[in-house]
């Protein structure tokens, strides 16, 4: 798991006078499972297609198990794509989609049927060989994909927001499927999506994009509770962002309010960013809490209550167990943990 | 907007104009100049034996040479970018809008014995070509004028192809070549079914190019039709040998796939 | 290396259609009755059409027939695209591969049958059969113009303008007509072009003495050929170029306001 499988290195590419992807350097660890994360337009989807072959960059390089590959076309490369729309062979039934890249590489044909039932097995859609593709569901046709670039044993395999057509609980299901097929067939698997919580669920690493740049890559966990700066903060997960001043290390003054939190080295009395997760905040009495806030709006979101509660300076998104009524006053804590500093953006909210 | 009546009047007309002279097309050909029932004009029919399978041949190369040059066509057009793709189908499009006799005429200028096409050749101090009245003067009408026909069912079937489906396949390791015979060939077959429909049909029963092109030397089944109705008035024959037309018709709708609804829509 | 293959391909193509056509509208500025030597430059041909009386009548015959034709066939064939989606499936099925005859037909074939008809019911042949026969050929292409337009029209709107007080009449054409309208102007257009066109079919069921402009220059090429068919031609590119474009920048404008 710690061998580097691919390099880019360096990546810069520029389409139309605008800047897509900027300077990206980033190793792949095989048998990882990585997700590119970010909103629309960051370039995620183009630095998959950059590994897949289908977008050459300007400058730059990407080196697949230590060879250099740029000029490598993408019917060449080791690499096999679930494409956002499956693009399946509408003239092709299941059995021959799957087949098709075997068939390319002169596989023999008793190989090929062993592979295919072998794989249709894996990715839970026995007995369906002989049927047409348009007669398959969202997820059955998203299986076919799957099994169509997995039946070819690439060393990475490369999905582009292959759930994104897909209701909420198939998706659910199947991420837990694509993951259970990861771990099983050992394949290093490069995952694009714009679902900060899809990402998160799957994911050992996770990059996250913005802009053609790579904000912060780490664990699940590490990015969730250690975000870089105030774009990964509001982008993983829900956040409340906003400004304050560092008073000195370990003390921190926002909304009117002095709080100890874990961080240092921010300097004096200078600006900074503070995040807070709407579940890390207690609520309390009135003046037993650093902050009073009033209840303005109560959501009831099936597993916990979001509320928005208005203090003098900020409107603050708190997730609790506990019901408060719509105009009750409220206290609210924090402790020194679960207050993030960060430096200081521009543009964010007060 | 649920009314089924207001399609009344189509039906009425359409049962008048196009199902009733169909049927008279089989009782002309089925009963002599008194109206008594015979058989007499299908076996007149074998006279023109000869002609039918003619004209076959002729409406055959017409449509495998456009189908060649028509496929190049719309693949290299469907590969060009989005202005220029528009430029090439409202120049493809034109010449079928100009009236055939005047496009069957331009050719047949150029053609002529002391054409450009000589002229041209007499500069380069060769010797002229009878290119008219000939054989190849008539296929050449036929292409002249049928080209788009096949063009442009199969530039659409081409369009419609999904990048992403190439894409898939390159990335399951099909080169060019393999991405053609695999991939864009099958799919555009749509395409082809309904072109070769589009010429080889009216290949099969022109006059108009025969007659000017081929000058009385090329005669085939529709200037036999031509002859019948507006010469010797045997209407008799002549709604026979359509009728047999009409049979060869029909068989190739069937071949080539009428009956499947994306070739019918293609046909559009 | 094979972009400039296609590029030389396509252009090999473009200049094998149009040069025979080209030259013909060169030769229409000949200042001679040549169609192969030019001797000079002469608009005599253009006035000479304007003059010909055989040419002119049947200009207005062919104007004639074709707007009629193509007014009455983009009603008749309108009404029938719409009640015939609500018919039952197999009766639906049978009417539109009847319809389906015209289109699919050889221009000789549909020329003939209708010659029988009219033969058979003494009808003598001119204008009224050359109407009717280009009503017949326009219908089919109007009804399968309109047919896939249908399956888009929101018909949610119709439901809504009843919901707010519209009687169903009221209603198809407030919520319904205005979303047909660019389809039954390409249906019209089409069947006019049709019609302006038809060679074949006119040909058999004119009889003697009706001509259109197509039939007219096929009698005319038939003789001698002047050259006022050359400016003829030249005349109709320009028509159809002009349609062409004016179409084809509707349709650009049109998709652009709907993007937005």
């Amino acid at each position: 798991m710690d061998k580097v499988i691919i390099r880019l290195q360096n990546i810069h590419i520029e389409f139309d006078d605008e800047t897509i992807i900027e300077n990206l350097n980033l190793d792949i660890k095989d048998k990882e499972f990585v997700t590119l994360l970010g909103p629309s337009g960051c370039g995620k989807t183009t630095t998959l297609r950059t590994i897949a072959g289908f977008v050459t960059p300007d400058r730059g390089d990407i080196i697949f198990d230590g060879v250099r590959i740029n000029d490598l076309p993408p019917h060449k490369r080791q690499v096999n794509t679930i494409f956002q729309k499956y693009a399946l062979f509408p003239h092709l039934n299941v059995y021959d989609n799957i087949a098709f890249g075997l068939r390319i590489n002169k596989t023999p044909k008793e190989e090929i049927n062993k592979k295919i039932h072998e794989i249709l097995d894996i990715v839970n859609l026995k007995g369906y060989h002989k049927r047409s593709v348009d007669s398959l569901s969202g997820g059955q046709q998203q299986r076919v994909a799957i099994a169509r670039a997995l039946v070819n044993n690439p060393r990475v395999l490369l999905l582009d927001e292959p759930l994104g057509a897909l209701d909420l609980k198939l998706r659910k299901d199947m991420q837990i499927e694509l993951k259970r097929i990861q771990k099983q067939m050992g394949i290093t698997f490069v995952y694009v999506t714009h679902d900060q919580e899809e990402a998160l669920t799957m994911s050992d690493t996770v990059v996250v994009m913005k802009n053609g740049l790579i904000q912060q890559i780490g664990k699940p966990k590490d990015i969730y509770d250690e975000p870089a700066n105030a774009f990964v903060a509001d982008f993983i997960g829900e956040s409340n962002i906003l400004s304050g001043t560092m008073i000195r290390d370990f003390l921190v003054n926002f909304d009117d309010a002095e709080f100890v939190c874990v961080d240092k080295g921010f300097g004096e009395n200078t600006p900074v960013d503070v995040v807070v997760r709407p579940e890390d905040i207690a609520i309390c009495d009135p003046d037993k809490g650093a902050i009073k806030a009033v209840v303005k709006i109560v959501t009831f979101k099936g597993v916990h209550y979001e509320m928005i509660a208005q203090s003098k300076n900020y409107s603050w998104k708190i997730h609790s167990t506990q019901y408060q009524p719509e105009g009750s006053q409220i206290g609210m804590n924090i402790i020194p943990e679960y207050i993030h500093i960060m430096k200081k953006e521009a543009g964010t909210a007060n | 907007m649920k009314s089924r009546v207001i399609a009344v009047p189509y039906v009425i007309w359409s049962g008048i104009f196009i199902i009733v002279p169909t049927l008279f097309v089989g009782y002309f050909a089925f009963t002599d100049s008194n109206g008594t029932f015979t058989f007499e004009n299908i076996s007149k029919i074998g006279k023109y034996a000869n002609v039918f399978g003619r004209s076959i041949v002729y409406a055959a190369v017409a449509t495998v040479l456009c189908l060649i040059f028509g496929y190049l066509l719309a693949y290299f057009m469907a590969h060009l970018k989005e202005h220029q793709k528009s430029l090439c189908l409202v120049l493809l499009m034109l010449p079928m809008w100009i009236n055939l006799v005047l496009r069957t005429q331009a050719l047949q200028n150029i053609l002529m014995d002391n054409g450009v096409i000589n002229r041209l050749l007499g500069l380069l101090n060769i010797p002229s070509l009878k290119l008219l009245d000939t054989s190849f003067s008539v296929v050449l009408g036929l292409i002249y004028n049928y080209l788009p026909f096949m063009v442009l069912p199969i530039f659409t079937s081409l369009e419609k192809l999904d990048n992403k489906v190439i894409e898939a396949a390159q990335d399951l390791g099909a080169n060019s070549v393999n991405v053609f015979t695999k991939i864009t060939l099958p799919l555009s077959m749509p395409g082809v079914y309904s072109g070769i429909i589009m010429v080889f049909i009216p290949c099969l029963s022109t006059f108009v190019i025969s007659e000017k092109l081929g000058g009385g030397k090329v005669y085939l089944i529709g200037n036999v039709i031509n002859d019948m109705f507006n010469q010797n008035y045997n209407f008799n024959v002549g709604a026979a040998i359509s009728l047999v037309m009409m049979l060869i018709m029909i068989i190739t709708l069937v071949v080539f796939g009428f009956l499947d609804d994306e070739t019918k829509e293609g046909i559009l | 290396m094979s972009k400039a293959f296609s590029r030389i391909y396509i252009f090999l193509v473009f200049f094998f259609l149009y040069a025979p056509i080209l030259l013909l509208i060169f030769f229409s500025f000949n200042s001679s009755n040549s169609n192969v030597a030019f001797n000079g430059f002469s608009l005599r041909w253009y006035e000479e059409l304007f003059h010909d009386e055989e040419i002119l009548r049947a200009l207005l015959n062919t104007l004639i027939v074709a707007s009629l034709a193509s007014v009455i066939s983009t009603i008749i064939g309108t009404a029938a695209a719409i009640g015939l989606s609500n018919f039952k499936k197999w009766k639906k099925k049978a009417i539109m591969n009847i319809t389906y005859i015209p289109v699919l037909n050889p221009d000789i074939i549909t020329g003939i049958s209708l010659l029988l008809l009219f033969v058979a019911f003494n009808i003598p042949g001119g204008f009224i059969t050359v109407l009717i026969a280009h009503i017949t050929f326009d219908i089919p292409y109007v009804i399968l113009a309109i047919t896939p337009r249908l399956r888009h029209v929101d018909s949610h709107l119709f439901e809504a303008a009843q919901d707010l007080g519209a009687t169903p009449v009221n209603a198809f054409f407030k919520a319904v007509f205005p979303q047909l309208i660019p389809g039954i102007v390409s249906a019209f257009l089409m069947a006019f072009t049709l019609s302006i066109d038809d060679f074949v079919v006119t040909f058999f069921v004119r009889g003697n003495a009706f001509s259109t402009l197509s039939t007219v220059i096929y009698t005319i090429t038939k003789r001698k050929i002047p050259l006022s068919i050359n400016a003829l031609c030249a005349i109709m590119l320009l028509c159809v170029l002009t349609v062409l474009i004016a179409v084809n920048i509707f349709d650009k404008r049109k998709s652009r306001e709907e993007f937005k």
